[in-house]
């Protein structure tokens, strides 16, 4: 471009950048030293620094510096965009937020429920948005895709739901969790009826979500061939746990497929379906929760795990508020640290520390406005 | 008074004058105005070739043939149900557009063995509530022997107000809850409440979560005034519904008031709560 001008506000990131640049090759002594002396220079003059500029973020960038970082889009809940728009606004809203990552990330983990209601025109809009995102994007199913035709388009446009890949030292699963048991071939129900069905949150009539034997099969045969010691790290769109049934915020054979992973070091599952900050540790294994882009969901009457700090509940008055998008570091011990990039809000950290030391350290700032 | 006045009052005097003799005369002697009452036409019913019986429906135009049953003849009643359903088939078939149930929403238990349309689901019961009423009309635990243990203990009675039975409240238990159900039909349905986005109320609100009634009235920020509950479903309903807002006597909004505070039993009322 040619263009010499430069604004204030580049100057100050770039002067900014450059200052962290350098704190980040300080050792650990030295840069505490500096840390100190800043903070009370600041104290003195009577300044808090904003939260974005605070010393404490490049502190946990010294000992625990992450291997890779790869982001995500979840739950977006397509219409076709001639009948509503809404949806497609926000999922343009974190297409744009992941191209914007600089560095990019290594991929993009797209977190199910691409549709709303599996139709041909829903899937593909997306399919057709997705592929503006820059980085590579690995696909998870979700029940929303899933139940109109079974999986039979979603297959064709995006492969097998339930694959394996290694990346960087990291075995990476992608599980199809959101089977159910047939509710519909006794009803009588039409495919839209079926569909309709599951996409309810409070309609009991459906089956609960499972990965199912033929897939644990799978499974086990998968992770048979890796090392004990090699970080796992799981996509799974429903949390691969018991939260709350009514909802199916749950996945019944939980237990079996937990076991599958008990012999590893160290297993964190990513999950989707929940939309909501969400945390849980059972054992070696973390879980973390997905924003949607679409909408918040409150958070259930019961059965919320201990670990999770909840976020403030969402202004109904704006359409991003309580969603998002967010990025994973995965770091050297193959642990990951969360960030939920909430539209409208300042961005909350989960820390591999705070579910690793059962939440007595970093732990994430506490909610203001509870829910009801 | 100008002439235009005048004339006004004077034509709305004779119109009311008119109205006056008509309804005066109206009931007693429709002939007298000229128009001669339409004649009940007969039902001429086919004759059948091999001299079966033939029914015919009281509509005046439909009737069947009863083949097997010769005219004269009396019906079992197996042939009877089956004739009379047959009819009734028929004449739906003429008439796709009747609506034989469209009963306003009164205090009535649903009868026994009415279903909710299949995909509907029954709603879930809010955690304090002991479930609802058991169907299938008086048994021997409907409470007589309460009531015969009841006969010995002097209670107040001889009052009006409290003379009823638990087969009362029992219908009247019902009756609540078949209007609690109609607002969980209406908030799980983006046409019943006039969406043109495919959005209802429990995509965000999944039993009727976070609708948080118990809060109202309360000065609701966004709003810069103080809201009800009905003034908020009627904001979700203009604005992610994309319909219009419903007025406060409509069905549904009575409905939808119901259910939601149905999902709140127990919980403790707070108006004004941030």
């Amino acid at each position: 471009m040619g263009n010499k001008f430069r604004s204030i506000e580049t100057k100050h990131y770039a002067e900014r950048d450059a200052f962290f640049d350098d704190l980040k090759k300080l050792d650990r002594r030295a840069f505490l030293r500096v840390a100190g002396i800043s903070a009370g220079i600041a104290a003195g003059m009577g300044l808090r620094t904003p939260h974005s500029f605070q010393l404490v973020n490049v502190a946990e960038a010294q000992g625990t510096k992450p291997r890779f970082s790869f982001a995500y889009i979840s739950d977006t809940h397509l219409y076709e965009k001639k009948l509503n728009d809404r949806f497609v606004r926000a999922i343009l809203k974190a297409v744009d937020d992941v191209n914007g990552l600089d560095p990019q990330p290594d991929f993009v983990l797209f977190g199910g429920d691409l549709a709303q209601l599996g139709k041909p025109g829903e899937l593909k809009l997306g399919a057709e948005i997705l592929k503006s995102v820059k980085a590579p994007v690995r696909m998870m199913v979700g029940e929303h895709d899933w139940f109109l035709d079974m999986g039979e388009l979603w297959t064709d446009l995006f492969g097998p739901p339930n694959y394996s890949f290694d990346h960087k030292g990291v075995h990476f699963v992608v599980l199809n969790s959101i089977l159910e048991k047939d509710f519909w071939t006794e009803r009588g129900l039409s495919p839209e009826e079926r569909m309709q069905i599951v996409a309810g949150l409070d309609n009991g009539i459906q089956s609960r979500f499972e990965v199912g034997a033929p897939q644990r099969e799978w499974l086990r045969q998968d992770l048979a061939k890796v090392n004990k010691a090699t970080p796992i790290i799981v996509f799974s769109h429903s949390p691969l746990y018991k939260y709350y049934r009514p909802w199916n915020f749950w996945t019944d054979d939980a237990d079996e497929v937990q076991a599958l992973f008990k012999p590893f070091q160290t297993v964190t599952v990513i999950h989707g379906h929940t939309h909501q900050l969400l945390s849980n540790r059972i054992g070696n294994m973390s879980f973390h929760g997905m924003l949607s882009t679409a909408w918040p969901w409150p958070y259930a009457p019961e059965g919320l795990p201990k670990l999770t700090v909840q976020m403030n509940r969402a202004d109904p008055f704006s359409q991003f508020d309580g969603c998002g998008d967010g990025r994973m570091d995965v770091l050297e011990s193959g642990m990951v640290d969360k960030l939920y990039n909430l539209w409208e809000r300042n961005p909350i950290s989960v820390r591999a520390s705070y579910l690793a030391s059962g939440g007595k350290q970093d732990v994430p700032p506490r909610t203001k406005l509870p829910s009801y | 008074m100008t002439f235009r006045m005048k004339l006004l009052v004077g034509t709305g005097a004779v119109l009311s004058f008119a109205g006056g003799v008509a309804l005066a005369t109206g009931p007693v002697s429709p002939p007298a105005r000229g128009t001669p009452a339409p004649e009940v036409k007969k039902h001429e019913l086919p004759v059948s070739k091999d001299g079966n019986l033939v029914v015919g429906l009281c509509d005046g135009e439909t009737s069947m043939e009863v083949k097997g049953v010769k005219a004269g003849e009396s019906l079992t009643r197996a042939q009877a149900q089956h004739v009379s359903g047959a009819l009734m088939e028929e004449w739906l078939r003429k008439n796709p557009n009747a609506h034989w149930d469209a009963v306003p929403l009164v205090a009535q238990a649903p009868a026994p063995g009415s279903t909710t349309p299949r995909t509907q689901q029954p709603r879930t019961p809010p955690p304090s509530s002991k479930g609802t009423v058991r169907e299938g009309g008086v048994t021997p635990e409907s409470g007589g022997a309460q009531v015969k243990q009841q006969l010995a203990v002097p209670i107040q009675d001889g009052h009006t107000y409290g003379a009823f039975s638990d087969r009362d409240e029992a219908i009247w238990a019902a009756s609540t809850e078949q209007f609690v159900d109609e607002g969980h039909r209406v908030f799980h349905d983006a046409k019943a409440i006039g969406g043109t986005v495919g959005i209802s109320c429990d995509m965000c609100h999944p039993d009727a979560s976070n609708t948080h009634p118990e809060t109202y009235p309360k000065y609701q920020v966004q709003l810069g005034r103080v809201a009800l509950l009905r003034d908020m479903i009627n904001w979700c309903i203009e604005n992610p519904v994309r319909g219009r807002p419903l007025a406060d006597g409509d069905p549904r909004m009575r409905a939808m008031e119901a259910y939601i505070y149905a999902k709140r039993k127990g919980v403790k009322l707070e108006y004004g709560k941030k």
